[in-house]
């Protein structure tokens, strides 16, 4: 044995020699860690976008709840518009857990903002007779105005939904509109029911005055139910037969609040697309780094013929460009995932939403720059130990 | 021990019959050479003699392709490049003509960098290479960096990495090349210096009066050792 065993390098050193070469060469180093960076920051910010966008729907899902459920006339066995008989509400109304139940009905009528305008645009507003106790049920409340009570749903007057009354040009209560061949007093303005936006886009009469000023026939169009989260399903099952027990297969039932769930599992899935294009970035983000790492081992020659001259071991020069390389997509990784986090704090803050950055996304950047520096460096790197030191130090 | 010599004893570096060949050309054919622990040698020749792949046989950076090369008692050619490795930042320090200093690294750094493959820690580093920079008398300048030192200066800094570590031999490839006859002359007085007090020196130079102010001479030309000169013996 020789006795001669090369020294050691310790993880400080490792590092040292690693930034002496970005130390040369900071503007280098920095425009292709921006490559990484660029690609870490669109991932991650697709990442907590999309996230936040998700978490914010379910919020809203929280808050609006899950426990209501709609029933309408679907199509007889003819194929004809069936109907709902005109006991439906009361019906839904005796289902043990039911805790609220409103209903609609259409009414064939338009509504315009003066008596001027043809009878024929509807600017795709829907009159509706309402029951009094659908804006409860429905968990809204009015933006202005008053909603329909005993003595005004005899009386001709409406409440307009959100949507209905921007297209009206109706502010707030007070006015007046035209419709069925006479004017209406606008009781209310309601706010947007996120569960039902049908609604948003209907003025609604009370029941009693429909049929008397507008020709309604009494049968409701849709009814909408509240019950207890535990019985969701159970009232799900009985509620066709309850609202129609003759027909219960012409009754359509529906839970407007999956909607709202389907689209926040759809925000997830629209991001893979995103996804794929900041892995696009960061692969060619780590080609910046190859490219860097190659130009690097090539002027440097004669440093690593020197290192090689103070006693370096071929794999210590390995090592140092392999450092090198990690440090330099780390670096590009670390900034990528603060930008990222930062595009989703003001993409969310402008949207309003909650700012939610799972933990796997950072911790899923950094893995993959790391492994994007290793592959970046390691080609470099093996060319650079394999320099013989002779040559090293004759380049020019 | 092949090397039957009687000064094999303390010598820092034994050639024997070594030959280098580049494909059919030879730069070297079969020199033998023997360094004694504490002398100063000029390896002096044209450019083309073959005296810098002499530099690469005895500074170890290459193996000959037939011959016997030891260096502090080891042999070369059954050293791994690990272990050559290992022998060079133990027993060998390095000046080269273009100093080969980091550009924005400064003078401390520069020469405790040379140490990092001797297994020191970054305080011991420093402190030795405070002291080495104290012997070659730029104490200080220690904070400066290369671009703001002269040519001569840069070169001590680089001659103070070179024996930051007490290597048993100082090897110089034409230290004064890149410089003016001033600081020349001043770098090869600090090569002195580092002789008398006890270094082994081998300069490796094209130019005789560098030559002329070491006490051996070793004359190389067509890869051969045609001369080998001591103080006294051919004036100049």
């Amino acid at each position: 044995m020789s006795g001669l065993v090369p020294a050691r390098l310790g993880p400080r050193d490792v590092v040292r020699t690693g930034l002496a070469g970005l130390r040369t060469r900071p503007a280098r180093a920095a425009l292709s860690a921006l490559g990484v960076a660029i690609g870490i920051a669109t991932m991650v910010a697709v990442i907590g976008i999309s996230s936040s966008s998700k978490e914010d729907l379910l919020r809203r899902l929280d808050r609006l709840g899950t426990n209501l459920l709609t029933a309408k006339p679907g199509s007889t066995l003819f194929g004809d518009q069936a109907e709902l008989p005109e006991t439906a509400p009361e019906m839904v109304r005796r289902i043990g857990p039911v805790t609220g139940v409103g209903a609609t009905g259409e009414v064939d009528a338009t509504v315009r903002r003066t008596d001027r305008i043809p009878v024929e645009v509807t600017q795709g507003i829907a009159v509706q007779a309402a029951s009094p106790d659908l804006l409860a049920t429905l968990g809204t409340g009015t933006a202005s105005g008053r909603w329909l009570n005993a003595a005004t749903e005899r009386y001709p007057g409406m409440v307009l939904g959100s949507e209905a009354a921007r297209r009206l040009g109706v502010d707030a209560a007070g006015g007046r509109v035209f419709a069925g061949g006479r004017w209406f007093v606008v009781l209310g303005v309601l706010r947007p029911a996120e569960l039902a936006p049908e609604i948003d886009r209907s003025a609604l009469v009370g029941w009693d005055a429909a049929e008397r000023y507008l020709g309604f026939d009494g049968h409701p169009t849709t009814i909408y139910e509240r019950s207890t989260d535990a019985s969701v399903n159970d009232v799900r099952d009985v509620l066709a037969r309850t609202v129609s027990p003759e027909h219960p297969e012409e009754v359509e039932v529906a839970r407007p609040s999956d909607a709202l769930r389907a689209k926040a599992e759809a925000a997830g899935a629209f991001a893979g697309l995103l996804l794929g294009l900041g892995a696009v970035a960061l692969l060619v983000g780590g080609v910046g780094v190859a490219n860097t790492m190659v130009v690097s081992v090539l002027e440097r020659r004669r440093e690593i013929g020197l290192r090689r001259s103070l006693g370096a071991t071929r794999g210590q020069v390995r090592t140092q460009f392999l450092a090198e390389s990690l440090l330099l997509s780390a670096s590009g990784g670390a900034a990528g995932a603060v930008l990222g986090a930062a595009v989703t704090a003001g993409f969310a803050a402008a949207k309003g939403w909650p700012p939610v950055l799972p933990a796997w996304a950072p911790a899923g950047a950094l893995g993959a720059t790391l492994l994007i520096g290793t592959v970046a460096g390691l080609y470099p790197a093996v060319r650079a130990a394999r320099l013989s030191p002779t040559v090293a130090l004759a380049a020019v | 021990m092949r090397f039957g010599d009687g000064a094999a004893g303390d010598a820092i570096v034994e050639l024997a019959a070594v030959t280098k060949k580049y494909g059919s050309v030879a730069a070297l054919r079969g020199v033998d050479l023997l360094i004694g622990t504490g002398e100063m040698v000029a390896i002096v020749g044209p450019s083309g003699s073959g005296k810098s792949t002499l530099l690469h046989m005895i500074g170890t950076l290459d193996r000959p392709t037939a011959g016997r090369v030891r260096v502090a008692g080891h042999d070369v050619a059954g050293l791994s490049d690990r272990e050559l490795s290992a022998l060079r930042a133990r027993h060998i320090g390095f000046v080269f003509q273009q100093f080969h200093l980091a550009p924005g690294v400064s003078a401390l750094d520069n020469v405790a960098d040379g140490l990092l493959y001797s297994g020191a820690g970054l305080k011991e580093r420093r402190k030795r290479a405070r002291e080495a920079l104290e012997r070659v008398g730029l104490g200080g300048r220690a904070g400066h960096r290369p671009h703001q030192l002269s040519g001569g200066e840069q070169q001590r800094v680089a001659v103070a990495r070179a024996v930051a570590g007490g290597p048993d031999l100082l090897l110089a490839d034409e230290p004064t090349g890149n410089l003016d006859t001033a600081a020349g002359s001043g770098v090869l007085a600090l090569l002195d210096e580092l002789h008398r007090a006890g270094t082994t020196v081998a300069i490796i130079t094209h130019d005789l009066d560098v030559a002329a102010r070491a006490p051996r001479r070793v004359r190389v030309r067509d890869g051969l050792v045609v001369a080998d000169e001591r103080a006294g013996a051919v004036g100049r």
